[in-house]
């Protein structure tokens, strides 16, 4: 079994406000092995982004880790001061594939200087061992090397998230985030850059956390994940775990909620309601007032992390988990009655 | 109705956009003797919507979908080509018809978070179109309507203002909006899109449900193939302002014929981790809707390319299928097509022989 290269370990996260403050992340846990490509689902505001941003020590000025461990390599980093962040974290080890690459791409520097820049901040790379560096990596990515001195306003939306994922790259990092990496790219556009994120784990020696709100993306390119709600991680497993026994009524019904081009006939699952403001101590399930089967225990605590059948590590944080099985027993029924239309055209 | 024309029909609609920037590019080109450069976002484009019918329009950002939808509610006038509605060409409408036909072509705007005005409340909301239209209705006209998308009780939903709802919720007073006035026809410009992945599901089941019951029917513009099928009756993929196929739902999905369809249902995600996807072969990005390639404007991209694809390919019904319409020169025998125009009366959605 591979070491966890990333292991979250109840973690809390809070925005101070004026006011109550946000409990944004709560009691979460998961760990990403070495190698793997780890998918985090949810919806807007479930506390994703927030829990990329504390791997990297990008939280804003108002926000903090207040309990639990979060460990890189087995050391512990969630009280790291801005300076240990640079030396040990950032680009060297963790490099971060933002969502928009239009905005985060210095518009008035060509992409050569920009990797140089890099280059002097992280490493002893001459400018030209730099510049050799970015065209090969430009050759990974698909982007022709000759175009390595363009300024950003010259590449399309599609190859300037190819050029993040170069400079991603640089430092060769051992764990890439990806927020979010095609959210807004056109399917086809996106097809492409989620082949060049597939490829890099051949090639390189990476492994991948990669948020988004889409679990087709997950289920296709990940080997485990967690979803999460409201701030609290529902369940973890490998995407086949996931997939094949979700035991979160939230896993479960996202999944069914999810339109799926094999089969336009099925009804989607509506999920009513909408996550709760967490505002206050967040000692119940965040899931509790939109799920179908919550009874009075999902609001008296918050939900224990249970194994789904015996496996340590594919994990529900559901009271009932281990009644799903049964409860959901309509839901979990796959489409097989109904077979999937692409096969005839293929 | 009137005689069963179409209830909407849009033949050879073009809308091109000039780029000529200031008065000094228009001498020069004047004196150089150079048309002006257009963006031909809608190039000749066959659209028929038939009474009750859900049309989805789909195709990548830039392919001119929300400038056909901009141009069918009559923000844009047509450069070229027809509209008819109800079998009468929009041409010729009075001003007075105008405003009719606003009554009965409604639109329901991408973003509800932008589309809603944050200081009108709900009843306002609906009530305005009512108020424009000089339409007779009192309080409960306006609960019922907020019942039938859902939003229920309507008594508590009818005092509350924008920020008071949830993006789901603001999407629903959006489509109530758009269905009080009775239309014909609701434009739909990826009403989803926005929505967080169970809201989504929620907004499609409604839209479903609401065009069986008021019998309208919708033009369904989106650029995610997955949604659209659960919507629409009849799917036309777009591609730089032209429709380059159109077919029923089903028939698409299983059997795309345009390479172009081919590689848009082949980069569609699916849902399972044990599915084993075929991925599409097709590199590059839509080009540019400036300088457009000399006929098919898909070659450069095409697996498939043959040397005839310089020439503009005719809409033809493949293996002789009626209710299918492709453009796309694998499906034609061209020796038997030779004496043919370069480009037949092929707008009258599927009848020719």
């Amino acid at each position: 079994m591979a070491e966890p290269i990333l292991e979250f370990d109840d973690v809390d996260i809070r925005y101070r406000t004026d006011g109550d403050d946000v409990r944004a992340v709560n009691g979460a846990s998961f760990a990403i092995d070495e190698g793997d490509y780890f998918g985090l689902v949810g919806e807007s505001g479930c506390g994703k982004s927030t829990i990329a941003d504390s791997i990297v020590g990008g939280l804003d000025d108002n926000g903090e880790v207040v309990s639990g461990e979060i460990r890189f390599k087995g050391e512990q980093i969630q009280d790291y001061s801005e300076s240990e962040f640079n030396e040990n974290v950032r680009w060297k080890e963790v490099s971060v594939i933002p969502q928009s690459s239009m905005n985060s791409l210095d518009p008035v520097m060509k992409l050569s200087e920009q990797a140089v820049e890099m280059a002097k901040y992280h490493t002893d790379l001459s400018r030209p061992a730099a510049l050799d560096r970015l065209r090969e990596l430009f050759d990974v990515v698909g982007l022709s090397e000759s175009r390595i001195s363009d300024y950003p306003h010259q590449f399309s939306g599609g190859m300037q998230q190819r050029a993040i994922i170069a400079f991603a790259l640089f430092l060769q990092p051992s764990l890439i985030i990806a927020d979010e990496p095609t959210t807004a790219l056109d399917v086809i556009m996106q097809d492409q850059i989620m082949d060049y994120i597939n490829g890099l784990k051949d090639d390189w020696d990476v492994s991948m956390l990669l948020i988004t709100h889409d679990i087709s993306l997950v289920f296709e390119n990940c080997d485990s994940m967690a979803v999460m709600h409201g701030g609290q991680i529902a369940e973890t497993g490998t995407v086949d775990d996931v997939f094949d026994r979700p035991r979160h009524p939230y896993a479960i019904l996202l999944q069914n909620a999810f339109p799926d081009v094999r089969f336009p006939d099925r009804e989607l699952a509506v999920i009513d309601g909408h996550p709760p403001q967490l505002r206050d101590e967040v000692d119940f399930c965040t899931f509790a007032d939109r799920c179908p089967w919550a009874e009075p225990a999902c609001r008296e605590g918050a939900p224990p992390a249970t194994p789904v059948a015996g496996d340590d590590d594919h994990l529900a944080w559901c009271v009932r988990a281990g009644e799903m099985s049964e409860l959901a027993a309509n839901h979990l029924e796959r489409s097989t009655e109904s077979t999937s239309i692409l096969e005839g055209g293929q | 109705m009137s005689d069963g024309a179409p209830v909407l029909e849009l033949r050879s609609l073009e809308k091109h956009f000039d780029t000529t920037s200031g008065i000094t590019e228009t001498i020069r080109n004047r004196l150089v003797g150079e048309g002006p450069k257009l963006v031909r976002a809608v190039d000749d484009l066959n659209l028929t919507l038939a009474e009750n019918q859900v049309q989805g329009v789909i195709g990548e950002s830039g392919c001119g979908k929300t400038t056909l939808l901009r141009t069918i509610i009559g923000l844009y006038d047509p450069t070229g080509g027809e509209m008819r509605f109800h079998g009468r060409p929009t041409s010729e409408f009075t001003k007075d018809e105008w405003k009719e036909f606003r009554r009965h072509v409604q639109i329901v705007f991408q973003d509800p978070f932008n589309s809603l005005d944050p200081k009108f409340s709900v009843r306002r909301t609906l009530a305005e179109p009512l108020e424009i239209h000089g339409i007779d209705y009192d309080r409960t006209d306006i609960e019922e309507m907020l019942e039938s998308v859902g939003l229920t009780p309507a008594s508590q939903y009818i005092q509350q203002f924008p920020n008071q709802l949830s993006g789901g919720e603001k999407q629903r007073v959006a489509i109530a909006r758009a269905l009080i006035t009775e239309p014909d026809v609701i434009l739909a410009d990826e009403p989803a899109s926005m929505l967080d992945v169970s809201t989504q599901a929620e907004i499609l089941n409604l839209l479903n449900e609401l065009t069986d019951e008021f019998g309208v029917s919708m033009v369904y513009i989106s650029h995610d193939l997955s949604t659209v099928s659960y919507i629409c009756d009849h799917i036309n993929v777009m591609y730089l302002g032209r429709i380059v196929e159109k077919a029923p739902t089903r028939a698409l999905l299983a059997d795309p014929k345009h390479p172009y369809t081919q590689a848009l249902i082949r980069s569609i995600p699916i849902p399972d981790p044990h599915y084993d996807r075929e991925q599409a072969t097709i590199g590059g990005e839509p080009g540019d809707p400036i300088d457009m390639p000399e006929g098919c404007r898909f070659k450069n991209r095409c697996p498939e390319r043959m040397d005839v694809c310089d020439e503009t390919p005719l809409d033809v019904a493949p293996d002789g299928d009626g209710d299918r319409e492709v453009a796309c020169h694998l499906y034609y025998d061209h020796e038997e097509r030779a004496g043919a125009e370069p480009k037949p009366a092929a707008s009258d959605g599927g009848e020719r022989p």
